[in-house]
């Protein structure tokens, strides 16, 4: 991690009557909610309530039907290039190539050195899967090996859907933990979750 | 430049072992270019008028195979949209994943081009303009292409949707390249057909990438 240093921003999330639609059909409207550095919003609905489309919209990557996205004031496209981290159910990890190499690219792709990559697979204990093709990998372990990106190079704001869901018990407690360190250092997290998200302060749910 | 640097790295190892990379693709062109000898008859004077076309155009068609793949993947696993998410903009992104695609694919087609038409009985000293032409041609290929598979994300049987959306724009710098080849061939100036092609490849390098970020942008919303 950076060294117990306080991230740079966003230091806030600010989300006011958003609506959301999709194929035609609106998911949901009226929404606000307002998420401070140190904070993990739980995320909840039922399936097809809108929590994927939700996450995708704060990324900048979905359209709002109406209302707005701040992330505290600074331009929205510069908070989401550099101080945010998307993970969605795909891992965005090609089958064929080796999880060193997936992990090695992901991470210059988000501005971590070589240092801060070997932090990153040595707290996920990466290192014996390493060598091996990504098709190789249970959905876990390819789980862990993306989460690793986001300790490699050290972003404020955490988006995740569904983090837990592939991760077994053991791995559920070591990311719980590692979300409280995140959530210390000042971070903020809003994850899609169906289980209870160890650590959260505040809960969302889109009818 | 690190993140570029990682990108064309990536992107080129990706190419290289999409749908078995490039000696698909050789193999595919040299199949091509074998069967019309079939389809004319083999007298060597009738092949050697058609020699340099022929091998010309099995080019155009053997830079359209791994186009399918070149965003469709990243686009189903979620890469597309950390792709997106970046200090880098995706239109650089685009420009990186066909240059990658360029010198996976189309750098070796670019040299199995003067091979063939040398083979189909085109004069050796064709050849050199061949390879040009080639070059010049497949970037072009590459980054029209790349429009075309960026449009037909997300739409079933994307690979022909993007076939038939590119194969219009393959017209121009057949049409440039193959001007070249049969004016050199006839003893005539050949530079305007030759700089024509590199225009259009100019114009698809600097153009392409805008529309490719806008239809990736497009199909990830």
């Amino acid at each position: 991690m950076n060294g117990g240093q306080a991230f740079l921003p966003p230091r806030r999330l600010t989300l006011d009557r958003v609506a959301i639609r999709r194929g035609g059909r609106l998911l949901f409207e009226g929404v606000s909610l307002s998420l401070a550095a140190g904070e993990a919003c739980a995320l909840t609905g039922a399936n097809g309530a809108g929590k994927t489309s939700l996450l995708r919209a704060v990324a900048g990557l979905a359209r709002l039907e109406a209302g707005s996205v701040d992330f505290g004031g600074i331009d929205p496209a510069s908070a989401r290039a550099e101080g945010l981290h998307f993970q969605g159910h795909a891992d965005g990890l090609k089958p064929a190539r080796t999880a060193r190499e997936e992990l090695g690219f992901w991470s210059r792709w988000c501005g971590a050195g070589a240092a801060g990559l070997e932090q990153a697979a040595a707290r996920l204990e990466l290192g014996s899967l390493l060598d091996l093709e990504v098709r190789r990998l249970s959905a876990g372990q390819r789980r862990r090996l993306a989460l690793a990106r986001l300790l490699a190079a050290p972003r404020p704001f955490w988006l995740l859907d569904e983090p837990l869901a592939p991760l077994d018990a053991r791995w559920r407690a070591r990311f719980a933990e590692i979300m409280a360190a995140h959530l210390a250092m000042g971070g903020l997290v809003l994850a899609a979750v169906h289980d209870p998200l160890p650590g959260a302060t505040k809960a969302l749910e889109l009818a | 430049m690190s993140r570029l640097l990682a990108l064309i790295g990536r992107e080129t190892a990706l190419a290289w072992g999409r749908g078995g990379g490039p000696l698909v693709a050789v193999g595919f062109y040299a199949g091509a270019a074998t069967l019309i000898p079939l389809a004319t008859g083999p007298e060597p004077g009738r092949l050697a008028a058609v020699a340099s076309g022929v091998a010309w155009v099995a080019l155009a068609l053997a830079s359209l195979l791994s186009l399918e793949r070149l965003f469709e993947r990243d686009f189903e696993d979620g890469a597309l949209d950390l792709l997106a998410l970046s200090p880098v903009p995706l239109e650089l992104a685009c420009a990186v994943k066909c240059l990658g695609q360029w010198l996976a694919a189309g750098a070796p087609l670019a040299l199995a081009a003067p091979i063939a038409a040398v083979a189909l009985g085109a004069r050796p000293e064709l050849a050199p303009l061949m390879l040009a032409c080639a070059l010049l041609g497949g970037l072009a290929f590459a980054f029209v292409g790349g429009i075309g598979a960026a449009l037909s994300l997300g739409a079933r049987r994307g690979g022909l949707l993007t076939a038939v959306i590119v194969l219009p724009l393959f017209a121009p710098p057949v049409i440039f390249g193959g001007g070249a080849l049969d004016a050199l061939a006839s003893g005539l100036p050949w530079g305007g057909g030759l700089a024509l092609l590199a225009a259009y490849a100019a114009a698809a390098v600097a153009l392409g990438p805008i529309a490719m970020a806008a239809a990736c942008r497009n199909a990830l919303s």
